[in-house]
């Protein structure tokens, strides 16, 4: 009946030059433009990193076990996304909710472990002028140098990876929508009330949870304008752009954390 | 969607069928086996260049691996592989071209 649908309609349309269907080259086209951006941002930290002599190696070795782990929640997930994918074709709509629910806890656990991560360089005077400081807080010499000598480290490190991170958030709530759809709406919104009252005043993540805020709205009225169920074509976009922020982790984790690694 | 999107849905959702669940954890574990290597050789004290070379080989390696079989470009038409790819890589390269004799020409000016 397929076939049959698009045999009636060639001699109005054209068939597709890319051989698929229009929203998955949309998503394509997206990620090459964002591609670019991660590449900007990757070229900018290599650029301080050649032209500044005296470039720190501040990542102890509990960073590098952080980062790794990190790395392997980011690629399970990448695993569990491509088994939604598969469930979705073969019409397997609880196995389909069940693997993506396992990409957002993946995700999750990504992006708790940087929070912490960034959370703790910050406390140890790894930080940024718009960052408040923490208070009761006796900073380490050797961050304190790194920001105040190679102030380009601190603003290229945290520039980066908050991008990455912010797609991860985003990459969450994308799938949690395509997975509960409305049911994701007042679960992000607890979400946001949990992120926000449990991280202290000075904490960047006290700003930074209004993302989930903003998510939940424009979740929203997206669900609201057009409410669907999705099918499988839906799932694969949405696992093209959880491979993207994947895909990037492969070159933040090896330019920014290996090559920064202290070795003793 | 339209008729012929949804046609070309069911098309390409029928190439995903044929795909087995093994391949992927294959993929999977041959990503988390490069990961291994990279820390491994982070420990090991090699040349600063040499080490960028090394890693920066295997992130492409592992980039193909996720863009090839968990994006499934691997199984797209040509046209859409050439596409994207090419003009990723051109961009890439325009940047590598702008960006990196001025950022070695000010180390070696010592500009500070």
């Amino acid at each position: 009946m397929a076939d049959s649908a698009v045999h009636d309609i060639q001699s109005v349309y054209e068939p597709s030059l890319f051989g698929t269907y229009s929203k998955k080259i949309g998503m394509w086209l997206f990620l090459l433009s964002d591609s670019l951006t991660f590449g900007a941002l990757l070229y900018a930290y290599s650029y301080g990193r050649i032209s500044t002599e005296g470039w720190p190696t501040p990542f102890h070795s509990e960073s590098i076990v952080n980062a790794t782990i990190m790395t392997a929640f980011l690629l399970t997930s990448s695993l569990t996304m491509v088994l939604a994918v598969r469930a979705s074709v073969h019409g397997d709509a609880k196995g389909q909710r069940l693997w993506l629910l396992a990409t957002m806890l993946c995700g999750t656990g990504f992006i708790v472990l940087h929070g912490r991560e960034w959370s703790n360089l910050i406390a140890e005077g790894l930080t940024l002028p718009m960052f408040p400081k923490v208070p009761g807080h006796e900073a380490a010499s050797e961050f304190v140098n790194v920001s105040k000598t190679v102030p380009q480290f601190g603003a290229t490190f945290f520039g980066l990876t908050g991008m990455h991170m912010l797609h991860v958030t985003l990459g969450v709530i994308y799938l949690g929508v395509v997975a509960l759809r409305r049911k994701f709406i007042p679960i992000l919104l607890v979400l946001w009330l949990v992120a926000w009252l449990a991280t202290p005043a000075y904490s960047p993540f006290h700003y930074g949870a209004h993302v989930l805020l903003i998510g939940a709205i424009v979740c929203s009225i997206i669900l609201w304008l057009k409410p669907k169920l999705y099918d499988s074509s839906d799932v694969e976009v949405a696992g093209l752009y959880w491979h993207f922020v994947d895909l990037v982790w492969m070159f933040i984790f090896p330019l920014v954390y290996l090559m920064s690694a202290k070795i003793l | 969607m339209d008729t012929i999107q949804i046609a070309i849905a069911e098309r390409v959702a029928e190439q995903h069928r044929h795909h087995g669940k093994a391949l992927f954890f294959w993929v999977w574990g041959a990503l988390l086996l490069m990961t291994a290597i990279e820390v491994y050789l982070t420990y090991q004290n090699m040349q600063p260049g040499k080490m960028l070379t090394i890693l920066l080989g295997l992130s492409l390696v592992k980039a193909a691996l996720i863009i090839g079989y968990f994006m499934h470009l691997k199984y797209e038409v040509s046209s859409m592989k050439w596409l994207t790819m090419c003009s990723v890589v051109a961009c890439l390269i325009l940047m590598t071209i702008f960006f990196f004799p001025d950022a070695f020409r000010i180390l070696y000016l010592g500009v500070k």
